[in-house]
């Protein structure tokens, strides 16, 4: 109770220094005045009393001191008492306080931001309630990427009726092309938007709110339901300027009336889960049983877990119910197709996260490791810099403690320093990271999942905070304890150079450079193993040629009784946009093709040439692109054979183009005279005449391996989308007005659509790439400036240290050149130990790190050459400085000093 | 002074305080130094600053309360008064020093064979 009470005491008693003071002050005043009147009266002169009653009172400020203990918190006085001196210390040695933040804010700069990038897309769960129940349902990935990885309708409605583990399933339909809505306000061009098609429980299924107005219902997917559409949060501001009043207004949408019923939550963004780097404004409710049910697998499905389902149980549920699973149910052979798809289990459930983002993970956790290195090289650094400096302080400190300051007193005070200094390293990369962080949100071109979420938030901060005492504790520890250690006799006597603990720090500094050298030789060669990567995968033949390249999307409105009439008329509309595009100057060829590679695609079936029978359960099928005559051209792509011409109508012999791989496959099945597919009859159910094989074109990535592919000629099938192709002999980009304006002549309802150089599609496709790549380079240049840094101050340093024996040596005899020699093999020693070290450990590092190089051996021998060149020059050209410098030491100066 | 003084054990001072102000009731820090002192024959080595870090202990633990007023000789000082806690603490603490100092006087009578005088 009474202990209680005292503790309380004196936390109060801490806040009211000022007036305890002034009272205890005034209280030992009166105090001696009544011990001097007392002595008076017993006889004493008035000097000889006051003396008599000091010399009983004892010390004053002795007994201020006890009654000061006795009431407050003593300890955190002097912590306060060390921390003011620590800003009065740093700020007078403004320029090391300067150098020593700006290190630690970049190393814990690069660490929160990276943090932060894990925590949104590896760490945090997906933003939707109970995000662990979320599964994403699939054949494992194949070859033929999302074509593969669908189903239909049929099969949509026999898995909802033949599992049990989930709540409910859901999907969407995956073959949209993006530019696909075309929205007419007023009489201005029509603006172009990507919209996408979702089964009516989407938004109950994943837990989404809209912000305003409602969800689907499944009366919105019926057929002949009145069109409806919810907008996403950014398009409804963009597009619409955040109309409060939206809801319940329609607009023109591909010459629908189509009404608003929604509008999204910030926090949702179709893109930015399920299709990452694509923008997606708004969704739809798609009528699963229209034209849709017949047109093979169109959609993706997630499900939901019943609460206490586990993953297993799910797996085998799904198992179980996809024999029952018809891709038509009125075709009996179909049932149980997707049980063995891909000759493997085809109906798995995965965590919906694990789609999202595990592909990324081994890159992440290799980015995550890359800034750790770099916040041990910036430790390093540090703890260097704080060596070079207790060292010149050593002096001070041998004062202070035969003073009598005790040595946990200094080690404390160090570690202050250390403290104070990480702190402010940390409020400075804190900065550093929301810069970088507000950069990378808007970087909606780079194909990562939930980068628009990316944010600082408590992870992060408690990351920061541990993070920066790991640091502060890291490099103040080591010359805090070098310090403890010292003999203060030793230190107040080690005047001169060359005495013992002076040896001792180098030596410590020594080691510690070498850390840092290895460390940035394992970032530079984990960094040129990635370039090399990212170089050889530019270096891909993709099968065509983006450069030069621009698509655009075109409206196009076809009418037609018969199938016939409808492709007759198909084929006009489509001579009149090529002729007119065509003729402009400087296209040099135009086709049509509804999908184009490295973004969507589908696939119809397996044709195998005429007369073989396909094998059971066959693999995986050619994607599909149907294109018209000229297309190859525009994109660059090669034919061996010839290309469609508008004569191949819909009353003449059925053709097709393949791709390289899928002709080789078919060989295995057939004896082809002069083993050319090209002029063979191939059959689907119908016959179909290879007119040509293509060039293998890597549809979903440049790093993939491209599958097989087949093209029909508009000519005879219906395409999906009409994505014009132009082939420019100036700069794509300059030669967009003129094509939209043509295009806008033939037709006044063409959109202003974007008009995307090609290369920018393959850019976009590899920028997870490039963005890793981008990300450990800038690591490694940091972490070899650091390290250049740490060399030249240990050089500089010992150079200044020896400057008087380098004055006696070239009063001896040595010359300038010698006197360099010294310092540049004690440079080139150092340097080569780390660069030894460093690269032992690259060995094992670029073997942990292989699974994410492209055709780079991870001990490749460029890389790790490149990288010992390099980090041996920068280590010359620090230590050249203070060579020269040694170099120009003026023996009579250097004597003279000291 | 020929024999040196008493070193203070750890606590007593606190002690020394309390039953002096139970003494003589409300006194001001110099009159209470002064008593210890008187009372201890001069024999304690009191620096009569020391007694200041003794008040405040005592005070924050609520066994003593402290109040400006004046002196005899009209001099304002600040006077100690032991409170009703204060009192049953002395009650406490003087009993444990009684039985420790006759456990000691016990101790030390101790003859060469061990038998109790």
């Amino acid at each position: 109770m009474s202990a209680l009470r005292r503790a309380s005491a004196r936390i109060r008693a801490f806040f009211q220094k000022r007036p305890l003071d002034a009272d205890l002050e005034a209280e030992i005043a009166a105090h001696i005045e009544m011990a001097i009147e007392d002595n008076i009266q017993h006889g004493l002169t008035p000097l000889e009393a006051r003396r008599q009653a000091l010399i009983r009172f004892g010390g004053i400020d002795l007994a201020k001191d006890k009654q000061r203990e006795a009431r407050g918190l003593m300890n955190l006085d002097i912590l306060l008492q060390d921390i003011r001196y620590t800003f009065r210390s740093l700020s007078r040695d403004r320029g090391f306080t300067l150098v020593a933040i700006l290190i630690l804010a970049l190393g814990i700069g690069a660490n929160i931001a990276v943090f932060s990038v894990v925590n949104t897309i590896l760490l945090r769960p997906l933003p939707f309630p109970n995000s662990q129940q979320l599964v994403w349902i699939a054949p494992p990935p194949t070859k033929c990427g999302i074509s593969c990885a669908t189903f239909s309708t049929d099969a949509y409605d026999e898995f909802r009726m033949y599992s049990h583990s989930f709540q409910d399933v859901t999907g969407y339909y995956a073959f949209s092309t993006s530019g696909n809505l075309s929205l007419s306000i007023g009489a201005g061009a029509p603006v172009q938007a990507t919209s996408i098609d979702v089964i009516a429980n989407f938004f109950q299924l994943l837990g989404v709110q809209p912000a305003m107005g409602r969800s689907f219902t499944p009366e919105d997917s019926r057929d002949g339901a009145s069109p409806v559409i919810i907008l996403s949060d950014a398009w409804w501001r963009r597009q619409f300027n955040a109309d409060p009043a939206i809801v319940g207004k329609a607009f023109d949408m591909n010459g629908h009336q189509t009404t608003v019923i929604g509008v999204l939550p910030k926090s949702f963004d179709f893109g930015a889960v399920f299709s990452p780097g694509v923008k997606v404004d708004a969704l739809t409710p798609v009528d699963l049983y229209g034209p849709l049910r017949t047109q093979g697998n169109n959609f993706t499905f997630i499900g939901r877990l019943k609460p206490g389902i586990s993953l297993a149980q799910a797996t085998q549920d799904a198992a179980a119910a996809a024999p029952h699973m018809c891709w038509l149910n009125t075709i009996p052979q179909s049932c149980g197709s997707y049980a063995q798809r891909n000759g493997k289990g085809g109906v798995v459930p995965v965590p919906l996260k694990d789609y999202v983002s595990g592909k990324l993970r081994r890159s992440l956790v290799v980015l995550w490791s890359a800034v750790g290195g770099i916040l041990l090289i910036a430790c390093v650094n540090l703890s260097n810099l704080l060596l070079a400096r207790a060292a010149a302080r050593a002096k001070e400190y041998a004062m202070r403690s035969a003073l009598g300051a005790t040595r946990t007193r200094i080690v404390r005070q160090l570690l202050i320093e250390s403290l104070v200094l990480s702190v402010a390293g940390a409020v400075a990369g804190l900065a550093l990271a929301s810069i970088l962080l507000a950069w990378l949100r808007h970087q909606g071109a780079i194909a990562l999942p939930l980068l628009g979420s990316l944010q600082i938030d408590g992870a992060a901060l408690g990351w920061t905070v541990l993070i920066a005492v790991f640091a502060a504790v890291f490099f103040g520890l080591v010359p805090g304890i070098r310090m403890a250690t010292n003999n203060i006799q030793e230190t107040l006597k080690d005047s001169g150079p060359g005495s013992g603990s002076g040896r001792k720090h180098e030596r410590l500094r020594s080691i510690l450079v070498a850390t840092e050298v290895a460390l940035a030789c394992v970032l530079l060669v984990g960094a040129g193993l990635l370039l090399r990567s990212f170089l050889k995968v530019l270096d891909v033949d993709l099968g065509f040629e983006p450069q030069h390249a621009a698509a655009v999307m075109v409206d196009y409105d076809i009418q037609g009784k018969t199938r016939v009439e409808y492709l007759q008329n198909q084929s006009i509309a489509f001579q009149q946009i090529l002729n007119r595009v065509g003729s402009i100057p400087g296209i040099q060829a135009a086709g049509i093709v509804d999908y184009l590679p490295l973004g969507q695609n589908r696939a119809w079936g397996t044709p195998f040439p005429k007369g073989v029978k396909p094998p059971q359960g066959l693999s995986p099928s050619p994607l599909v692109y149907v294109i018209t005559p000229g297309y190859m051209r525009a994109m660059g792509t090669r034919i061996t054979g010839r290309d469609f011409t508008w004569d191949d109508g819909p009353n003449s012999t059925n053709v097709v183009l393949i791709n390289k791989s899928y002709a080789r496959f078919l060989a295995n099945y057939t004896n082809w005279p002069n083993g050319s597919a090209v002029g063979q009859m191939l059959n689907d159910g119908r016959d179909l005449l290879v007119a040509g094989v293509v060039d293998d074109v890597h549809e979903e990535s440049a790093e993939g391996d491209a599958g097989w592919q087949i093209y029909y000629p508009v000519t005879q099938n219906f395409p999906n989308d009409a994505q014009l192709v132009v082939r420019t002999t100036l700069p794509p980009a300059t030669m967009a007005t003129s094509v939209i304006t043509a295009l806008r002549e033939l037709n006044p309802k063409q959109p202003v659509a974007e008009f995307r150089p090609i290369q920018s599609m393959v850019d976009h496709a590899n920028s997870p790439r490039r963005f890793f790549m981008l990300l450990v380079a800038s690591f490694a240049a940091l972490g070899l400036t650091l390290a250049a840094l740490g060399i030249y101050g240990v050089i500089s340093y010992s150079v200044t240290q020896r400057t008087q024996e380098i004055g006696i040596r070239m009063a001896l005899g040595a010359t300038a050149s010698q006197v360099q020699r010294s310092v540049f093999v004690k440079t080139l020693r150092l340097a080569f130990i780390g660069i030894t070290a460093g690269a032992i450990a690259s060995l094992f590092v670029s073997r942990a790190i292989a699974a994410l190089l492209f055709n780079t051996a991870p001990a490749d021998s460029v890389a790790f050459v490149a990288m010992v060149l390099l980090i041996g020059a920068v280590a010359l050209l620090a230590g050249y400085l203070p060579a020269r410098r040694a170099s120009r030491v003026d023996p009579m100066v250097a004597l003279r000093n000291n | 002074m020929g024999e040196s003084k008493l070193d203070l054990l750890q606590g007593t001072l606190d002690l020394m305080v309390l039953k002096t102000l139970a003494a003589t009731g409300a006194q001001h820090g110099y009159g209470i130094a002064r008593r210890i002192e008187q009372v201890s024959g001069d024999d304690v080595l009191l620096n009569q600053g020391t007694i200041y870090a003794s008040f405040i202990r005592l005070q924050q633990r609520g066994w003593i309360d402290a109040e400006w007023g004046t002196s005899d000789n009209n001099r304002k000082a600040k006077f100690y008064s032991i409170t009703r806690s204060g009192r049953k603490q002395l009650e406490k603490d003087a009993a444990y020093w009684q039985r420790l100092s006759d456990v000691m006087g016990r101790v030390l009578a101790m003859s060469p064979e061990g038998n109790l005088p």
